[in-house]
């Protein structure tokens, strides 16, 4: 049967549109779109007062499977994504075996087919089991998939071995995206390095430690001509030297997270674990930093860095405590109330960010509501309000630093391939 | 009256809680100087000593100080429970706290893990030093101790010298010392020196000799020599005679400043023998006060649980 989104604010950076526009759609493809549809044998979805956005994908996040289902599984992960009106997403190869093979993309092809509520884009390894000695298999886990290469949690230390990466992975056209961090200089941290730090007794990590990572990583992506994206930004000066690599013409495309716009190291008071992940949360005018990258488009995309865990790895000592929050499901409520409501970007260069981007960096063709295209759309209500209730949460992962907050902007539909797969009115 | 269930660090208290605890430890080392060190203060009270790393003062003075005033008490230590078989903090303190403790007494290595412990447990807890967070009843003993010296604390100037940055005894010290109106000066080798320490109320000052002028107070720190390993300081040697407290250096202090140092010293390296065994060293009397004011500090938090049970 057809589906019609009816009367609904249509925003599709791809084409322009920011209009109230009806979208039909059948055997899972949008097959018109337009003022005034005939909905004659249709199921009519009425999006009045609602905004009606190309799919939300999401280019960072951890699914946990193969190998830590107790924190979430390809099933839940989806789900909780659906909720959040993510429609694809690509998992990061930290999963256990790392995805270093082909039949690990395999694997999680498979399952993402038959239990996944959402597209899912497995990103392999760029070193075998991620220990930074030996380039993975690029040629063939391209062949099986693979999105993107990535040590995700881990950088490649030795430089070397990050120049042969980016000459390797270009070679097949595979995205690096890289985890910036210099490890001898984080040293055993578990926190930004400041006031906070002290004041808590806790181990800092500097800002340079991601900074000098960022600017080695875009010297040998200058050097060697390959492209990278840079994930999770979170400094001030990761952003000048991102900022700075693009007026030189370096192949860089950026990320940061909602946590880096909306919190700093204050969230860490009182040994909050919750507010515990990595790269660390910074201060004030790292926040800011990070807007006005948003804003002038050094950082090209948001991406949520879901990182699912259990309770009980993150209720023990701070420096015990796992690295991560659980972000599909505030992800694009976070953007409203701390991007868009504040005035520093529209929702066309929210839902820019948000999905046509990450969809052509990761080379998706996702992103757009345009005639022909897989219907993969989401439903938002800008202005509704609601407080974040970790228990109603579709991850298994509860552990969010945003437990109670008051945010702006609801998922009320997530349509992926013409299917509805999360509806906020039947929840 | 301590306004809280716990006692975790000094940065949460008030002026009026620390001056309230340092009253009741005079009371505390009268008795303690008395004959018949016995007490019926915790009478029927239970205390258990919860320790993750190694301790001779701390441990010992808060396990006298309930046995003088008839607690039950009893300890624990990470190598001989189970929390060597890989029992979670949690688990453990609510073990401790099913068999009916009134007041959890821990050290751990971890920062923050006494604040994890007193959300799980319906005890009070005490703080006896978290990694390099805080050692409030340190600072305690240490401000019971300059005010029997001084009279007052408001308006001293207080140096602290050394390793800022690993010590959990110089950040209770600085919230302790500043809430009561001294001016507290560090000074210590500048890898050592956390960011942001300024802001805690502390002046930072260039050298060790700036600090030390006319100060009031000289405290030293304990240096860990396997620091020099991860290359902090250079050697024990350089460290000493930048940073090692003389009687040259002493000298630069008031006539009648006083020398203390919360133990174990490394002699001859942050501080010379002969500053230690000076007549003006109260290094030995921190130790008996230490008793007097863990005896207040429990006293205090059982009789507030008595209260509120009683209401």
């Amino acid at each position: 049967m057809k589906l019609l989104i009816r009367g609904g604010i249509v925003v599709d950076p791809d084409q322009g549109i920011n209009d109230v526009m009806d979208i039909l759609v059948d055997e899972g493809k949008i097959i018109s779109i337009g003022k005034n549809l005939d909905h004659t044998g249709c199921k009519v979805i009425n999006a009045s007062g609602m905004h009606v956005l190309p799919g939300l994908v999401d280019a960072h996040c951890h699914l946990r499977d193969p190998g830590y289902e107790y924190k979430e599984d390809i099933e839940s992960g989806t789900k909780s994504a659906a909720a959040g009106g993510f429609t694809s997403i690509a998992c990061m190869p930290n999963t256990n075996p790392v995805t270093d093979n082909e039949s690990v993309i395999r694997y999680i092809q498979s399952k993402a087919k038959t239990r996944g509520l959402v597209n899912v884009y497995p990103v392999g390894s760029i070193t075998k089991g991620m220990k930074g000695e030996e380039l993975s298999e690029m040629g063939e886990l391209k062949l099986a998939g693979a999105v993107a290469v990535s040590d995700d949690g881990k950088p490649v230390v030795s430089s070397s071995l990050m120049k042969k990466a980016l000459q390797y992975a270009s070679m097949f056209g595979l995205l690096v995206i890289s985890h910036c961090e210099d490890l001898d200089l984080a040293e055993e941290g578990v926190i930004n390095e400041g006031y906070n730090s002290t004041v808590m007794g806790l181990k800092g990590i500097p800002s340079a430690a991601e900074e000098i990572a960022v600017a080695r990583d875009i010297i040998l992506a200058e050097y060697t001509e390959a492209r990278i994206h840079i994930a999770h930004v979170s400094t001030e000066l990761s952003v000048e030297l991102i900022r700075h690599a693009k007026n030189r013409g370096v192949k860089v495309t950026a990320e940061t997270c909602p946590h880096y716009f909306s919190l700093t190291d204050d969230a860490c008071r009182d040994y909050n674990t919750l507010a515990k992940v990595n790269p660390p949360l910074r201060t004030q005018k790292d926040v800011e930093a990070v807007i006005r990258g948003l804003k002038d488009g050094t950082i090209d995309i948001i991406a949520t860095d879901h990182a699912p865990h259990h309770m009980d790895e993150k209720n023990v000592e701070f420096n015990f405590a796992a690295n991560g929050i659980s972000g599909f499901e505030t992800a694009f409520s976070l953007a409203v109330t701390y991007l868009v409501k504040p005035g520093h970007l529209s929702i066309d260069e929210v839902v820019n960010k948000m999905s046509l981007m990450p969809s052509k960096i990761l080379g998706l063709n996702k992103g757009t509501l345009k005639t022909g295209s897989p219907a993969d759309i989401t439903i938002v209500d800008l202005n509704r309000e609601f407080t974040v209730d970790v228990s109603r949460f579709k991850s298994r992962g509860k552990n969010s630093p945003f437990n109670g907050f008051r945010l702006t902007g609801t998922v009320a539909c997530t349509i992926v391939g013409g299917k509805i797969q999360y509806d906020a009115g039947n929840e | 009256m301590i306004k809280s269930k716990d006692v975790l660090g000094l940065r949460d208290m008030t002026a009026e809680e620390i001056r309230h605890i340092l009253d009741t430890a005079k009371t505390m080392k009268y008795i303690l100087l008395t004959n018949n060190k016995k007490t019926p203060h915790l009478q029927g009270k239970s205390i258990v000593t919860l320790f993750y790393e190694n301790s001779t003062r701390t441990r010992l003075s808060f396990e006298l100080a309930s046995k003088y005033m008839s607690a039950s008490s009893a300890n624990i230590s990470a190598s001989g429970s189970s929390v060597a078989k890989g029992e979670s903090l949690v688990d453990t303190g609510r073990t401790i706290d099913m068999m009916g403790a009134d007041v959890i007494v821990i050290r751990h290595p971890m920062s923050g893990a006494p604040h994890l412990l007193a959300k799980y447990v319906r005890a009070s807890v005490i703080n006896a030093g978290d990694g390099m967070n805080e050692h409030p009843t340190q600072a305690l003993l240490d401000m019971f101790t300059i005010l029997e010296k001084k009279g007052t604390i408001e308006g001293l100037k207080i140096a602290i010298v050394g390793d800022i940055l690993h010590s959990r005894v110089a950040r209770s010290n600085i919230w302790g010392l500043t809430k009561l109106g001294a001016k507290v000066c560090i000074a210590g080798p500048s890898t050592l020196l956390p960011p942001g320490i300024e802001k805690t109320g502390a002046e930072v000052c260039m050298n060790l000799q700036e600090a030390v002028r006319e100060a009031d107070v000289v405290m030293g720190l304990r240096i860990q020599l396997e620091r020099q390993k991860k290359g902090l300081f250079p050697s024990a040697r350089e460290y000493s005679r930048f940073f090692g407290l003389n009687e040259e250096v002493i000298s630069l202090a008031k006539k009648d400043a006083i020398i203390m140092h919360p133990g174990p010293v490394n002699r001859g390296i942050e501080m010379t023998s002969e500053v230690i065994d000076h007549e003006r060293s109260v290094i030995n009397e921190q130790v008996t006060n230490g008793v007097a004011v863990r005896m207040a500090l429990l006293y205090l938090l059982t009789r507030r649980r008595s209260n509120e049970a009683a209401d």
